[in-house]
This record gives C-alpha cells, sequence and structure tokens, in this order.
C-alpha cells in the first residue's frame, strides 16, 4: 500500500469519526435543542404582533387574535421544518451541513467578550488562547522531557534514571486540576505572585491585554509543564532504551563511534517515530483535559466555554464547540498516523 | 508466553513496589471497612442536606493542628449527657450533666444546648454552670409552651441570647467592664482579667415536671471551636473525614468496575477480530477506530449532562471509553498466537472457533489481562474525579472528586483552606499509584524486555 492510500485511508475513517461524533452530539442535545427552538419561535412572533398596535386592534375577539398568533407560529415553524423532529433526515442533514460550514447559529446565554452571540465570534475568540497555552506547555515540556529522557536512558539504573522514573510515576497519578487548585494554594494565597483567576482584568481592547494574558498563563502554564514532563522523560527513556538494544547500536559501538553521538544521534532519530505520534496523541489529549483545567484556573479559552455552556445548557454553543475539539483533536491525531508512517515505512506496508 | 501462576505469583512477590502497592490497597480496603462499620450508611446520605450538619463547625481546621502551633485553639466539641432522674414531693427533676476538660487558650465562638424533650404540661427547663473556681451561675431558664396531652418539643439555648448574658453579669463578680463582652467570653474568663480560666467546666440542664413524665429524647451540648475532628470541616459544616471515609469504597467499586468492564469487553473484541480476520477484522477494527478517536472527556460530559448522572451510568459511560486501546493490543497478540501449530491443529481437529478462543486464546492472554486492569484502574478514578469536579457526579454518593468540585465552589484555594483540597487530591493519588504499582510489577514479568 502505497503513502497516498494510506493517508487517504486515514483521512476518510477521521472524517467519520468527525461526523459520528457530530452525530451523537446531535441525538444527545437534539430533544432540547427541539425544544428550544419552538419556544424561542413562538416567543419571537408573540412579540412582533403585540409591538404591531394597529394589528391588535384589527381583532374583535380574544379569541380572534388567539387563532391568528397560533396560525402565524405554525406557519414559521413549519418554513423553519420544525413540524418534523430532529431526527428526520431532511433536517439532521441541514444540521450537519450548517455545522460542516461553521455556521453554529446564535448563542443563548454566553457571548464573546466584545459581546458578539455569535457563535463563531465566540469560539474564534476562545480558540487562540486554548492553543497558547497548550501548545507554548506541550512544546515545554517534551523539550525538557526528551532531554531528560536521554540523560536517564544513556545510564540505565543510576540515580537520576531513578528518579525520573518514580517522578514520572507519582506526578502522573496527581489528577492536573487537583495540582492547579495546590498551585493556587500556594502562589496566590501562601506567597501572593501569580493571580488566583486566570482571566486577565483589563479588557480587550486595552494594548496592555496581550502581557497582562501573559502574566495570568504563567500559574496554569507551570502547572502543565510540572505535572507534564515527568512522564514525558520516561516515555522517552523507554522507547531509547528499546532503540539501545537494537544489533545496529551495538555495531556502532563496536566501531568506535562516541557514545553521545550514537545517543542524540543515531538513537534519538530511531526513536522519533514513537515519540512524535505521543506528541501529537498528548496535545490532542490535553485539548480534551482543557475543559477542567481551564475550569479550574479561569483560563479564558475553549475549555472554559465548553464548561460554562454545559453548566446553563447552551446548545449551539455546546454543539459549535464539541464539533471545534473534535475537528483539532482529529487533525493532530491523523498528523501523528502521517508523521509515523512517514518516518517508519514498515506501517504503511502492513 | 506461558506462565504459570505459581512462578508469577513468585516474581511478582519478589518486586518491592508491587508490595507497597498491595500494602496501600489493604490499608484502603481497611478503611472501606471502618468507614461501612463506624458510619452509619445515613450520616452519609445526608451529605449534601446542610440541616444535617448545623451542630459542626464552619470551615474548622483539624484538632490535630493544636500538636503544632503554641497557642491551643478551641476545639468543637459535640458534649453528650450524663442523665440523672429524681423524684421528690410529687415534682420530678431530670438533671443532664454535661464535663468538659477547657483547656484551650483561648474562648469558644459559642454554645448552644441542643434537646427535644417529651412532656405534657408546662415543665422548667434551666441551664447553669459551675466554674473551676467554685463560681457557678444559672445561665437561662425557660418553661416549655404549656400543651394539654404529650407533645414533643425541640428547642435550642444559644449563648448569644441576651438574657444569658445579664444572668452572668449579675452572678459573677467580674473586676473589669464588661458591657462589650459577649456572653461565652464571660462565662470562661478570669474574675479579675478577661482572659481564660482554664479547668473543669461543668453544665448542668435541670428541667422541674409536676406531670413525672418528662424525658430528654436528644439532648447535646456543643461548644464552638474552630478545630474539628481528624480532617476539619468545610464551608457547609460537612466533617470532612466521613466524605474521605466513605469516599474510598466508592473509589476503588468505580476504578475496579470501569477497568475490569473494558478489559474483558476490550479483550473479547480484539481477540475475536483477531482470530476471524478478513472482512470481519477489518470491519471491527475500523469501528475500533471511530471510538479511538472520539474525544473521551467532551462526550463523557455531554453524555453525563443528558443522560444521567447515576453512578452506575458513569461507570457504564467510563467502559465505553475505556475498551479500545486493550482490544487493539489483545487483537494483535490474538493473531500471534493463531498462527502456533497447536491451534492449527485444533483447528484441524474440527473444534468449534469459540472454544478455541476461549480453551486456548484468552488463557493465554489472562497475564497480560490482569496487567491491564491493573493499569486501567486509576485513569477511571482520576476521570470520574474530573467528572465529579466539573459538578456531574452523582449527588447522592459524594466522592472525593465532589469534595473537590465543592472546594473549588467555594474557592477553598486561594482562601487557604488547605485541609479541604489536600486529602481527597493525596488520597485520588494514592489509590491510582497503588494499582499503577501492581501494573507496573505485573508489565514487567509479562514483558521482560522492559526490565533493563
Amino acid at each position: 500500500m502505497g503513502f497516498k492510500k494510506y493517508l487517504a485511508k486515514r483521512a476518510i475513517t477521521m472524517f467519520g469519526v468527525l461526523m459520528a461524533t457530530l452525530l451523537i452530539t446531535i441525538a444527545l442535545v437534539g430533544s432540547n435543542m427541539d425544544a428550544i427552538l419552538k419556544q424561542s419561535v413562538s416567543l419571537e412572533i408573540r412579540q412582533q404582533i403585540t409591538n404591531n398596535k394597529s394589528l391588535i386592534s384589527s381583532f374583535k375577539t380574544p379569541e380572534q387574535l388567539d387563532l391568528y398568533v397560533h396560525d402565524q407560529i405554525n406557519q414559521r415553524m413549519l418554513a423553519l421544518g420544525l413540524d418534523q423532529p430532529w431526527y428526520t433526515p431532511q433536517r439532521l442533514g441541514l444540521a450537519m451541513y450548517k455545522i460542516m460550514t461553521l455556521d453554529f447559529g446564535h448563542a443563548k446565554f454566553l457571548t464573546s467578550d466584545t459581546g458578539s452571540s455569535d457563535v463563531k465570534d465566540i469560539i474564534l475568540e476562545k480558540l487562540p488562547r486554548t492553543i497558547l497555552l497548550f501548545t507554548t506547555a506541550t512544546a515545554i515540556v517534551s523539550l525538557f522531557g526528551i532531554l531528560l529522557g536521554a540523560i536517564a536512558a544513556n545510564k540505565v539504573n543510576s540515580k537520576i534514571d531513578k528518579i525520573t522514573s518514580s517522578f514520572a510515576i507519582v506526578s502522573s497519578s496527581f489528577p492536573v486540576w487537583w495540582v492547579g487548585l495546590i498551585m493556587i494554594f500556594l502562589f496566590a494565597f501562601v506567597y501572593p505572585i501569580f493571580p488566583a483567576r486566570a482571566t486577565p482584568d483589563v479588557s480587550v481592547t486595552d494594548p496592555g491585554y496581550l502581557l497582562s494574558l501573559l502574566y495570568h498563563m504563567a500559574l496554569p502554564l507551570i502547572t502543565l509543564v510540572l505535572i507534564g514532563f515527568g512522564s514525558w522523560a520516561y516515555l522517552v527513556r523507554n522507547f531509547l532504551v528499546g532503540v539501545l538494544q537494537e544489533d545496529f547500536i551495538m555495531a556502532k559501538r563496536t566501531i568506535g563511534i562516541d557514545k553521545k553521538k550514537i545517543l542524540y544521534g543515531h538513537a534519538l532519530k530511531n526513536a522519533a517515530p514513537p515519540i512524535v505520534t505521543v506528541l501529537a496523541l498528548s496535545l490532542s489529549g490535553s485539548l480534551g483535559g482543557a475543559i477542567i483545567t481551564e475550569a479550574v484556573f479561569d483560563w479564558p479559552g475553549m475549555g472554559r466555554l465548553y464548561y460554562e455552556a454545559i453548566s446553563v445548557l447552551d446548545l449551539p454553543v455546546i454543539i459549535g464547540a464539541t464539533y471545534v475539539l473534535t475537528a483539532f483533536f482529529l487533525v493532530s491525531i491523523f498528523l501523528a498516523d502521517v508523521l509515523y508512517a512517514y518516518f517508519d515505512p514498515r506501517v504503511r506496508r502492513q | 508466553m506461558s506462565y504459570s501462576a505459581k512462578e508469577i505469583w513468585k516474581e511478582f512477590a519478589r518486586s518491592k513496589i508491587a508490595l507497597v502497592g498491595i500494602g496501600i490497597i489493604i490499608v484502603l480496603l481497611c478503611m472501606s471497612f471502618v468507614a461501612f462499620v463506624t458510619i452509619p450508611a445515613e450520616t452519609f446520605k445526608e451529605w449534601n442536606d446542610p440541616a444535617s450538619w448545623l451542630v459542626y463547625p464552619k470551615s474548622a481546621l483539624p484538632a490535630w493542628v493544636n500538636y503544632f502551633v503554641p497557642h491551643k485553639i478551641p476545639e468543637h466539641l459535640i458534649l453528650k449527657p450524663q442523665e440523672y432522674r429524681q423524684e421528690s414531693g410529687g415534682i420530678s427533676v431530670v438533671t443532664d450533666v454535661f464535663v468538659t476538660d477547657y483547656k484551650y487558650d483561648s474562648f469558644p465562638s459559642d454554645f448552644i444546648y441542643q434537646y427535644s424533650a417529651k412532656y405534657s404540661g408546662s415543665p422548667l427547663i434551666q441551664l447553669s454552670v459551675t466554674r473551676p473556681d467554685g463560681a457557678s451561675s444559672v445561665l437561662m431558664s425557660s418553661s416549655l409552651p404549656y400543651s394539654t396531652g404529650d407533645t414533643t418539643f425541640q428547642g435550642m439555648m444559644f449563648s448569644t441570647d441576651n438574657s444569658m448574658k445579664k444572668n452572668v453579669q449579675n452572678k459573677l463578680q467580674f473586676f473589669f467592664p464588661v458591657d462589650s463582652i459577649p456572653s461565652q467570653d464571660l462565662v470562661f474568663s478570669n474574675l479579675d482579667q478577661n482572659t481564660v480560666l482554664k479547668g473543669l467546666y461543668v453544665f448542668k440542664v435541670t428541667s422541674y415536671d409536676v406531670n413525672g413524665n418528662m424525658t430528654f429524647d436528644q439532648s447535646k451540648f456543643v461548644l464552638g471551636g474552630k478545630v474539628y475532628g481528624l480532617m476539619g470541616t468545610d464551608e457547609l459544616r460537612r466533617d470532612l473525614a466521613v466524605g474521605i471515609l466513605w469516599g474510598t469504597p466508592l473509589a476503588l467499586f468505580i476504578g475496579i468496575t470501569v477497568s475490569i468492564g473494558s478489559v474483558v469487553l476490550g479483550l473479547l473484541y480484539g481477540v475475536f477480530a483477531g482470530f476471524k480476520g478478513k472482512t470481519t477484522d477489518e470491519v471491527m477494527m475500523r469501528f475500533n477506530d471511530i471510538i479511538y478517536a472520539m474525544p473521551a472527556l467532551p462526550l463523557l460530559i455531554i453524555l453525563a449532562v443528558t443522560i444521567g448522572n447515576s453512578i452506575f451510568l458513569i461507570v457504564g459511560f467510563l467502559v465505553v471509553f475505556g475498551w479500545v486501546g486493550i482490544a487493539k493490543v489483545s487483537r494483535s497478540m490474538s493473531m500471534q498466537i493463531k498462527t502456533l501449530q497447536y491451534i492449527e491443529a485444533s483447528k484441524l481437529m474440527g473444534q468449534k472457533d469459540f472454544k478455541i478462543i476461549f480453551k486456548h486464546i484468552l488463557p493465554q492472554l489472562l497475564p497480560y489481562a490482569f496487567a491491564s486492569i491493573a493499569i486501567s484502574v486509576p485513569a477511571a478514578i482520576t476521570t470520574e474525579a474530573g467528572l465529579s469536579f466539573l459538578g456531574l457526579g452523582d449527588p447522592t454518593f459524594p466522592t472525593w472528586g465532589q469534595i473537590l468540585h465543592d472546594a473549588s465552589v467555594y474557592g477553598a484555594a486561594d482562601r487557604g483552606l488547605w485541609w479541604w483540597i489536600l486529602p481527597p487530591g493525596i488520597m485520588i493519588a494514592l489509590t491510582g499509584l497503588a494499582f499503577v504499582f501492581i501494573g507496573h510489577a505485573m508489565d514487567s514479568i509479562v514483558n521482560p524486555k522492559l526490565r533493563r
């Protein structure tokens, strides 16, 4: 199987996953969504009619008015297709098409910082902040992790190896959000260095906003790095130890190539495919975990948006955010697959 | 790839971290047992009912903090009475006596006498105190509302009551101005200056009743303080020791059921797909890919919000997202085993597929299965804790995650209420670590390559 065919196959699977997730989300919130839409339609029509004084005065009895209102509501529902339940193919197809073209409609309660209630605007405002926080954290974590992992793999069973391994195991069993709470306790209460709430207190339009955002990012960033780099180092160490046992490394050693060169040049290169895969996967994983992490620190990104949307049941935002989160998740998994196949040709030839 | 149970156990017992893991789990099991025996399930069910925690202090530190501070902080005490009954001349006198040795360096925040009395007529109740210096004073007296038939009455006497302060002022001779001092600070004060008088205090509740049928059903004397119990209390006055203790069996239940469920499901799915091969394998693995690539947490949240958040449903949801990885690995393992000669032989002998799977393939995968059960427990516990932390957990079974959720809602971290946030997280991590240790030890037995 060629590389292109492999890519195509993965891409199709990913698209399937995206559609399946979307379908599940719509199926789970669909009936609620319907009720809310119907409510808002009848409310809107009643308001229109009550505002139109001359129209009201043209009715003689209240029954006539009621009948007219009812008629109008039914007409509007028919026009919107609300007379059919949400699971009919046309409505489902329409909903999916709208979402795929990023037309998420308007939020019910939530607004963006600039006051727009368009779900697209809200998401476009929050997304960069989440990406900023989590890619920065992942970059720092992987850099530390690879360095420390290489050092540990170089001296298996040495003190530094043992410390790395035990730190990895211990740090990965604490939930990130709990460590977040402890960090807030330590650095916002005991030693008030950083703010407890990560939402900047200046308005978005202020020129100092970016600086304030970066300052507020410090605590979540430190937490993410602290909890992440141990297990990273451990992973890299394990991959490297595996590679260092292979025959070609032995051969290189017997020729007399410098030990450091073997480790950082040859062994690390060969351990790259799994490392890159895990890098992409951990990025996607942290995006999912962002919901809790951002809720703890009040970081104004996608995760907190999702959390807020869930707590007030703002369905358009939930659907939009799920779609975008899933899309990002899938893109990073896809990237991992592609990179792995690129580095390790055995995968494509399976 | 074959192991005897005895060999595995021998290797296992030699590994130190495995023994540590088993040790922690034994401790956790003991804690669960203690929780079942000592704390009635009703107490725990009332966890979210503020009315049942009224007599507890608000955000009190754990009592052992007193060992580390120079000035002893008053402990929150809920005293139980010694009851005496006396008949004299047609009047029955019931006396409840509460004794406490007050040895703290500051005054109690308040004290409350809480009772529920069964009586008819209109008995009289009187609260009085005898202090370590011998002085004694009536604090408060009141007559219960008149009733012709038998009735029960629930009442309280507060130290903040004005009549109590007047009584104390009249009976005890203080040599300092008392006007702006609350009555609890007077009752526990030296006479010459307003400092704590340490020693034995006896509070006496006496009821005088002409009908002679008065009884106290519940009678407790609450001495308000700022430290309480082993773990302290939270903002909603709940005893955190109860929450932590009862959270243990819940966490173990969630972790173990989810991991066993996902491993069994994944194992069967993977082995079947790998054994069948061809189109069945292809279709099953594509489905596996789809579940594998779904973002678990957002979907879990949506599921919990729309379908329900009962603890059993959450266990089910976690299994739905938990089996995929195991299915992938067991598929490739079963594909390897399938090519072995004895499988070929039993195929030729005409044995049925499911018999080959259950008799010849699955037993080979058992060590791997046990290792993965142990390894996937922590993820299940942290994911459930995460859901609970977001406020989506089962409110009838409060877990460690929910304690942390409440802590976060009341801003425990930035207000410095460390005893509220530290123990639940440490328990979560400790439980996870125990299973990780065991899983690692088993893993290194199953995959000897990892041991170097």
